[in-house]
């Protein structure tokens, strides 16, 4: 006992606040809301016991749950794709030994600390306005724009937009990537005249797997998460007609506006099974398409 | 056979030209490419910095010329905007501001301490449970916060927290941003182990190696994390939103939704204008440790 003690002492001591922090802030927090999605509860009496009732009614009868769902679920698969196709493309540009790289590295990145701040929401609401900036821009061109924003047809597609306006972080990260791609693979393929898109397909997208790979996890778990952009411009209730109801809108609003906190708990179960599955599928299929320069045969 | 020679010569001389005009063409080609890029990268550029000179321009102009209107460029500068803003809402801008340092300093200096500390008990020390301690906090940073929102507040509220800072504060002394953790542990890597070893010889206790070692070595990563932490600390909204119901200890981007709420009433001037200030120490601490920054996400991969 004393041996363990003497080994371990310094490093528990050491990670002490971490352990204060998993169990009050994180692990208990995520048992217990386990346990609140089985009960009732208004804050105000007891939780009481409901066993699968809150999982019934949101899997059979609980419409906003499916349109959450699908609200996050199409800026999820619409944004993460048009927000790293957008990093790479403007890193493999920002790539090729160009001069001042660091001042358009800077201008693409500021955006990306910017973006989640509601200065930058109240912005968006305002620049797709009926009589906004971006209606102004087509008029130039003699087209007419809407009211972006309230037509429910096409709010989400202005925080996809807002969502491509931060490519910065990921381009950052794969600019680091494309240091890292030898330059003399892309000579010997010049010599041998592959064509440029053959190179990209053959060189640049395999060698930079990794970090595809990387980025795709990350952006696709920050993008569930997205709450105070959708919140913002859609004065906090998901509207118009729920197409801005993202998931974790919905999940706010159960919560700290109807006080159904043991449903809001199941929502909140449901959300990390969802994102544990998405991490878990991108890790499992990884092996398939990601090689990493050390495992190369 | 002299003939020859000459031809040869001559023969070369011409492949010679040849070869020459050829580069001559490439370079120009790739100048041109060059120039395309660039055309196509400015242009970029001022269509991602355009929402934010818009924002600007929108703060001091007429409220007629707000809307409607591309140009950035205001007939009259209004900046009474500012000085009107500051002072629209039941309580001044100076309250906020002075809110928001509080929570973002004392936040910084808890990210910074207690991460840390995790860092080097991770990355240094040896101990029973590592490998399963550092999978479980690599886990967290998957968890959604709204996953452990509703037990946390129910936590809070127990404790008497709810309208108090220390909710935002308090657990991040507890290293509760695991994305912090994780950049110290791959800096503190990095160091040579030979330090600490010569260290140990010479009898230092581990909390001496982390104070006199480890930490002067790691300024750099220390800095990235401590900018970071300030920035999104500085933009939280949804802890704030929760906890804090009291105007008086409402922080920036609380007060700025204010102005949404306000119905009717042309406010918009104002609400640009105090939008503008809200950015601002981010865009001074981006412009001022741009390095820091760029290099910390291109290692640890941060947002």
């Amino acid at each position: 006992m004393k041996r363990f003690l003497a080994r371990n002492a310094p490093g528990y001591i050491f990670l002490t606040p971490w352990f204060l922090g998993f169990f009050l802030l994180a692990l208990g927090p995520i048992l217990a809301s386990l346990y609140l999605s089985f009960t009732r509860y208004d804050m105000v009496s007891d939780p009481r016991w409901v066993g699968l009732k809150n999982y019934d009614y949101m899997f059979t009868r609980d419409r906003r749950f499916w349109k959450a769902l699908n609200v996050t679920f199409t800026y999820v698969f619409l944004s993460v794709p048009a927000r790293l196709a957008m990093a790479l493309g403007v890193a493999m540009l920002l790539d090729k030994g160009l001069r001042s790289i660091g001042v358009y590295r800077a201008i693409f990145y500021l955006p990306s600390l910017l973006g989640a701040s509601i200065a930058i929401a109240i912005l968006w609401r305002e620049l797709f306005e009926i009589d906004g900036v971006i209606n102004g821009i087509l008029g130039l061109f003699g087209i007419e724009g809407i009211g972006w924003i309230s037509q429910p047809s096409t709010s989400l597609y202005t925080l996809v937009i807002l969502a491509m306006w931060q490519f910065g972080s990921p381009m950052l990260i794969f600019l680091a990537g494309l240091r890292g791609i030898p330059r003399d693979l892309y000579e010997a393929a010049e010599i041998d005249g592959t064509s440029k898109p053959r190179q990209f397909f053959r060189i640049t997208l395999p060698l930079l797997a990794p970090v595809i790979f990387f980025n795709l996890v990350l952006q696709t778990i920050e993008s569930f998460k997205t709450f105070s952009s959708a919140f913002i411009i859609s004065n906090g209730t998901g509207a118009p007609a729920d197409s801005l109801l993202f998931y974790t809108v919905y999940l706010f609003n159960e919560a700290f506006k109807f006080f159904r906190m043991g449903y809001a708990s199941a929502l909140a179960w449901v959300l990390l099974i969802i994102i544990a599955f998405f991490t878990a599928i991108s890790f499992l299929t990884s092996k398939y398409w990601v090689h990493y320069e050390n495992d190369r045969d | 056979m002299k003939t020859t020679a000459t031809d040869m010569t001559a023969e070369m001389e011409r492949a010679a030209e040849v070869a020459h005009a050829l580069r001559l063409v490439q370079q120009k080609r790739a100048r041109q490419a060059r120039l395309m890029k660039h055309a196509f990268l400015i242009v970029l550029s001022f269509i991602m910095l355009y929402p934010l000179l818009w924002l600007f321009s929108a703060s001091v102009k007429p409220e007629n010329e707000i809307f409607g209107q591309l140009g950035l460029w205001p007939s009259e500068f209004v900046w009474s905007n500012y000085i009107d803003g500051w002072n629209a809402l039941p309580k001044s801008f100076s309250v906020f501001y002075t809110n928001s340092t509080i929570v973002t300093v004392l936040s910084v200096i808890g990210n910074l301490v207690s991460c840390s500390f995790a860092a080097y008990a991770f990355a240094r020390l040896e101990f029973t449970g590592k490998n399963l301690f550092f999978a479980l906090m690599m886990m967290t940073l998957m968890i959604p916060y709204h996953v452990v929102l509703i037990p946390q507040y129910v936590l809070f509220l127990n404790l008497g927290w709810v309208d108090t800072y220390l909710p935002l504060i308090v657990p991040r002394f507890l290293a509760s941003d695991a994305f912090f953790i994780f950049l110290m542990v791959q800096f503190f890597r990095q160091l040579p182990r030979e330090l600490d070893e010569a260290a140990m010889i010479d009898g230092c206790s581990p909390f001496k190696i982390y104070w006199v070692i480890i930490l002067p070595l790691s300024l750099p990563a220390m800095g990235t994390a401590a900018i970071f932490s300030l920035i999104w600390v500085w933009e939280d909204f949804l802890a704030p939103l929760i906890y804090l119901n009291d105007i008086k200890s409402y922080t920036v981007p609380l007060a700025l939704r204010l102005f949404l709420d306000v119905d009717g009433q042309s406010q918009y001037g104002q609400m640009f204008a105090m939008s503008v200030l809200s950015l601002v120490p981010v865009i001074i601490f981006f412009v001022a440790f741009q390095k820091l920054i760029v290099r910390g996400i291109a290692t640890s991969g941060m947002k």
